[in-house]
């Protein structure tokens, strides 16, 4: 069997760029939502072994609040939004115009007004995909969940983890200097789309 | 001195009294865990996925029901436990994400459950506790000194099954 995830270093920064472009359009557009200045790191696009993701968020029982969404069309995958707690709740607060620490639970409106947020994430980055690639990537609606780091990686894991052990992450950090924004932001492409995506690229 | 021996996903682990094994942040996941009460040894496995025949490539036999199970029993029976005495426990397998069109593999926690109680079976071991299902995450840790099986979670607290 072809190793899928053997990409020669002229491919994995292809890939690194490409989601450099669509993670600094969301970054504006997560901006523009908040009205406050979003920062984040490089990309980074890992190939680790599946047990080992939970570790990017804090370890399999750090509680994490997840927006999930599926890509469908012909590079599907998976994307998470995930936030620690506080973080999660702050950047509530900032939607809803209240102070810092009013959020306490996440009720139905919360809940929404994070989904929106993974949603407008979603479509911002997905966009860059589709500027380099002409494949276009089709997000899901968004669902939500609070719970341990490691319980809600399964979901994606678990599809990975029917056609190898290792997972390829395209990994983004997005930061706010008043902890507001605090969010890892992860394309996991499925196993086959990764090649669709380089092919698309053309880059050798 | 009484370890806390870590089980990472797709791992398990043996161990003897009085040390325990925990296994942190099962989803669709479940923790299945081996004990023989008189010789206080145990194990605890913590399988994704039911059935390896229908999964592509892998090396890895703790990964799957099928395949995990076994290994476990075998290891369990090599530190001196009595394959007829052992009981089985299992907890995990929740559906963490809430889709109205759920594919199987966003119900994948229930077909793990059912798998693993059918392996058990096979094996003519006795399934004393179950705590599966839910939407929500779990930590699990058997105390080898007792065979009490901790569930612990988030929002509703922690048991001993």
């Amino acid at each position: 069997m072809v190793d899928e995830f053997d990409l020669t270093p002229n491919q994995l920064d292809a890939m690194r760029e490409i989601g450099n472009v669509g993670a600094g359009n969301a970054a504006t557009a997560l901006s523009q939502v908040l009205n406050k200045k979003i920062d984040m790191n490089v990309p980074k696009v890992s190939i680790i072994p599946i047990e080992d993701v939970p570790d990017l968020v804090g370890g399999p029982d750090a509680l994490i609040v997840a927006v999930f969404l599926r890509v469908y069309g012909k590079a599907p995958g998976n994307i998470l939004f995930l936030m620690p707690k506080e973080n999660a709740f702050y950047m509530v607060d900032d939607l809803m115009g209240r102070p810092h620490g009013t959020t306490q639970e996440l009720g139905e409106m919360e809940v929404s007004a994070l989904k929106e947020v993974g949603n407008i994430l979603t479509g911002s980055y997905l966009n860059s995909f589709f500027h380099f690639t002409n494949i276009s990537m089709i997000p899901s609606i968004p669902s939500l969940a609070m719970d341990m780091a490691g319980a809600i990686l399964n979901i994606v894991l678990v599809q990975l983890g029917q056609m190898g052990d290792h997972a390829m992450v395209i990994e983004t950090k997005f930061l706010a200097e008043d902890d507001s924004v605090n969010g890892h932001f992860f394309l996991v492409p499925d196993p086959g789309s990764l090649g669709t995506l380089v092919k698309a690229v053309g880059v050798e | 001195m009484a370890a806390l021996i870590k089980v990472g996903m797709a791992d398990y682990k043996v161990g003897r009294n009085p040390d325990t094994l925990i296994s942190y942040g099962l989803g669709s996941c479940i923790g299945v865990s081996l004990y023989d009460p008189i010789k206080k040894v145990g194990g605890l496995l913590h399988i994704m996925l039911p059935d390896s025949t229908q999964a592509r490539a892998s090396d890895n036999p703790a990964k799957f029901a099928d395949t995990g199970i076994p290994l476990m029993i075998n290891d369990v029976v090599a530190l001196g436990a009595t394959k007829a005495r052992l009981v089985a426990k299992l907890a995990g397998g929740a559906q963490m994400f809430a889709f109205s069109n759920a594919s199987d593999i966003m119900k994948v926690g229930n077909r793990n459950a059912e798998t693993c109680k059918q392996i058990l079976r096979r094996n003519g071991i006795k399934i004393v506790a179950e705590d599966t299902g839910g939407n929500y995450g779990r930590t699990v840790s058997i105390d080898l000194a007792t065979g009490s099986y901790k569930v612990k979670t988030i929002d509703r607290g922690e048991k001993n099954i």
